[in-house]
């Protein structure tokens, strides 16, 4: 029997269709459909100047947005051969493992729904709207952030939290509640969060480590072998969780991850459940570094960008007297610049996996090609491989276990 | 880490030399370039040897390089006519000439070595054409069909070599550089026809910020 499953299906995560040949309810084949969401971003990119294409990058992968950044502005910095600000490092490296956190907490929840346990979803959504304001206040939004750029960040960290206000529909009493730890700074608001976080992570794991239904839907589910999953381009928790210790943040340090103490857990089965205890043990790592950070930049001043304004633009008030600086202001937002010939491959430790960025400069002021590699790409192509013998719905929970997000896996 | 990644580019060339058309150490990446005959050979030996041992493709790009260098403004020196507001196409060119059009950038990873290296494979014959690399990494298979879907590069021996991102029924290969950014085809909703009809696209693409290719020494001389 042929099933389709999908486009529109709630525990397909967007748009993908499944054609799963089926014998009863035990799987043949699984023949994933992609590209419904296809919006050729590296055609795009192709046609603008480097900095206009930032924004795209958020929209690759919409849950680790920063992330996405990242890649593509250390590419360009690559080609350039700048390098930026020891603060504008720190700040990525906080920014990526909150990006890191959202990103799990998505997957943890929606995960948890798509093979029914509705409360951690409600929990994950809690804690991640304290992330997004964190997004917000040092952006101005809550998702496509545009914040890094190269050469280092757009603006240095707020030193007020922004707060709520009272309206009409929130009392005093309320808006005094969640404006409690909005007093301080920025840092001040993610070091309360560091605080809480552990104990949250506790909650979930209350709700699913030990539960019978939980562990008797993703034990030996979707089992993948180190040598396959090294094989099949498997990356990030997938690759940990079938037990090969393989983290760039570790292994080739960017930015400053080699000046802080993280571990890198591994699974032992590579089933769902071993991963599900990969992604558990990296939201707490990452609560980890996060504090570090926060320690860090709270002693240290300094510049977040570099003072090169062939690359960055000037300050406004420097363009009111200082006619070089005007014109530096105009090149930049009419032409961008020019990155010298040559191409780079750029990758990071993205929350789904080694996500890249290959880059080739012909030296004009736009891109001549930028190629996305995406770790759900590589994924869910295994994806006929992981499902072939399971049930029906084991395919849901093999979905989940993927991390799949159609931004990146599309393009 | 500069000087093993020298030793280990030239113990590459000295395995390889005869296969290779050329290699490239730059900005801490080597690159080697070379012709679909012996890709197959060189990715076994680059999977199985153990002094290279790399086990993971990472990625598999298409690239067309029919417009690399060409730029729509002449920057080096003055013209007679002056910098118009308008855009031409190819109004200049300049940089790297290459030996085929199309080529598939191949991606490795060595988890044991912890080391990268890039293949680049140019596929001279029309349509392009280059051998399929999923019996070595199996990975390989959906990046092939991307690059086949977008490039058209046609990967010999692929088991299933369908198009992957486009629509059903999609004509052409949109990342080729003489594709249009916006397209050939739109669609819409025909109220008359009470169906979704295909028809020429109505929207005209605009270049806001022409190509240009400028040269900055700081930058230039910050190379590798």
């Amino acid at each position: 029997m042929t099933l389709n499953f999908g486009p529109q299906h709630p525990a397909a995560h967007g748009v993908l269709r499944l054609v799963l040949e089926m014998d009863g309810e035990v799987i043949e084949r699984a023949d994933p459909h992609i590209g419904l969401l296809h919006r050729a971003t590296e055609k795009l990119a192709e046609s603008k100047p480097y900095n206009q294409s930032i924004g795209y990058m958020d929209r690759l992968d919409y849950v680790s947005m920063m992330c996405n950044e990242h890649a593509y502005v250390m590419a360009i910095e690559k080609l350039l051969g700048t390098n930026p600000p020891i603060r504008a490092q720190y700040i990525r490296v906080m920014f990526d493992e909150i990006t890191r956190i959202l990103n799990h907490l998505m997957w943890l929840g929606a995960h948890g729904l798509d093979i029914g346990a509705m409360t951690v979803f409600l929990y994950c959504f809690r804690e991640r709207e304290d992330l997004m304001d964190c997004y917000e206040a040092v952006s101005g939004t809550r998702m496509h952030a545009t914040y890094y750029r190269p050469g280092g960040v757009y603006r240095d960290l707020p030193a007020q939290m922004p707060q709520y206000r009272v309206t009409q529909w929130s009392p005093e009493k309320l808006v005094a509640e969640l404006n409690r730890n909005r007093q301080g700074s920025l840092l001040d608001f993610i070091e309360s969060f560091t605080e809480r976080f552990p104990g949250c992570v506790d909650d979930y794991e209350t709700l699913l480590t030990d539960n019978r239904i939980w562990k008797q839907r993703t034990v030996g589910i979707g089992v993948v072998s180190p040598e396959r999953a090294l094989q099949l381009g498997f990356t990030g928790p997938m690759l940990r969780g079938s037990g090969v210790a393989w983290d760039l943040r570790k292994k080739q340090p960017y930015e400053v991850y080699d000046r802080v103490d993280f571990d890198i857990p591994i699974g032992v089965n590579g089933d769902c459940y071993d991963r599900y205890l990969v992604r558990i043990e990296e939201m707490r790592q990452s609560n980890h570094i996060i504090r570090q950070c926060v320690d860090w930049l709270r002693a240290n001043a300094g510049p977040v960008i570099v003072e090169d304004h062939k690359l960055v633009p000037p300050r406004r008030e420097e363009m009111k007297g200082d006619m070089e600086a005007l014109i530096h202001h105009f090149k930049l937002f009419t032409e961008g610049y020019c990155v010298p010939e040559g191409e780079v491959y750029a990758a990071v430790e993205h929350p789904k996996g080694e996500f890249g960025i290959y880059l080739v400069s012909d030296g004009a002021n736009k891109p001549y090609r930028v190629k996305v590699r995406a770790a759900g790409f590589a994924h869910l192509s295994a994806m006929n491989e992981m499902v072939q013998g399971h049930m029906l719905a084991d395919v849901v929970a093999i979905i989940g276990t993927q991390d799949i997000v159609f931004g990146e896996v599309d393009r | 880490m500069t000087e093993a990644l020298d030793t280990f580019h030239a113990r590459l060339r000295e395995r390889f030399g005869s296969a290779l058309l050329s290699s490239k150490l730059d900005r801490g990446q080597i690159t080697l370039e070379l012709t679909p005959a012996h890709l197959l050979e060189t990715c076994l030996a680059l999977r199985d040897e153990a002094e290279f041992g790399f086990e993971q493709l990472s990625d598999v790009c298409g690239m067309d390089y029919a417009d690399y260098g060409l730029a729509d403004w002449e920057t080096e020196d003055t013209t007679r006519t002056g910098f118009s507001r308008g855009v031409s196409r190819g109004a200049y060119r300049e940089g790297r000439q290459w030996p085929a059009r199309f080529a598939a950038v191949y991606h490795l990873l060595s988890v044991t070595h912890n080391r990268r290296l890039r293949l680049r494979c140019f596929a001279t014959d029309d349509p392009p054409r280059v051998p399929s690399v999923v019996e070595i990494w199996a990975g390989a298979n959906w990046f092939e069909r991307e690059a086949f879907d977008l490039f058209g590069i046609m990967f010999e021996g692929h088991p299933d070599l369908r198009r992957i991102l486009t629509d059903y029924g999609f004509i052409g290969h949109p990342f080729r550089k003489d594709f249009p950014l916006q397209g050939n085809v739109e669609v819409r909703y025909d109220p008359d026809k009470k169906r979704v009809i295909y028809q020429p696209v109505t929207i005209e693409n605009r270049v806001l910020v022409p190509k240009v290719i400028r040269h900055d020494n700081r930058y230039e001389s910050g190379e590798r």
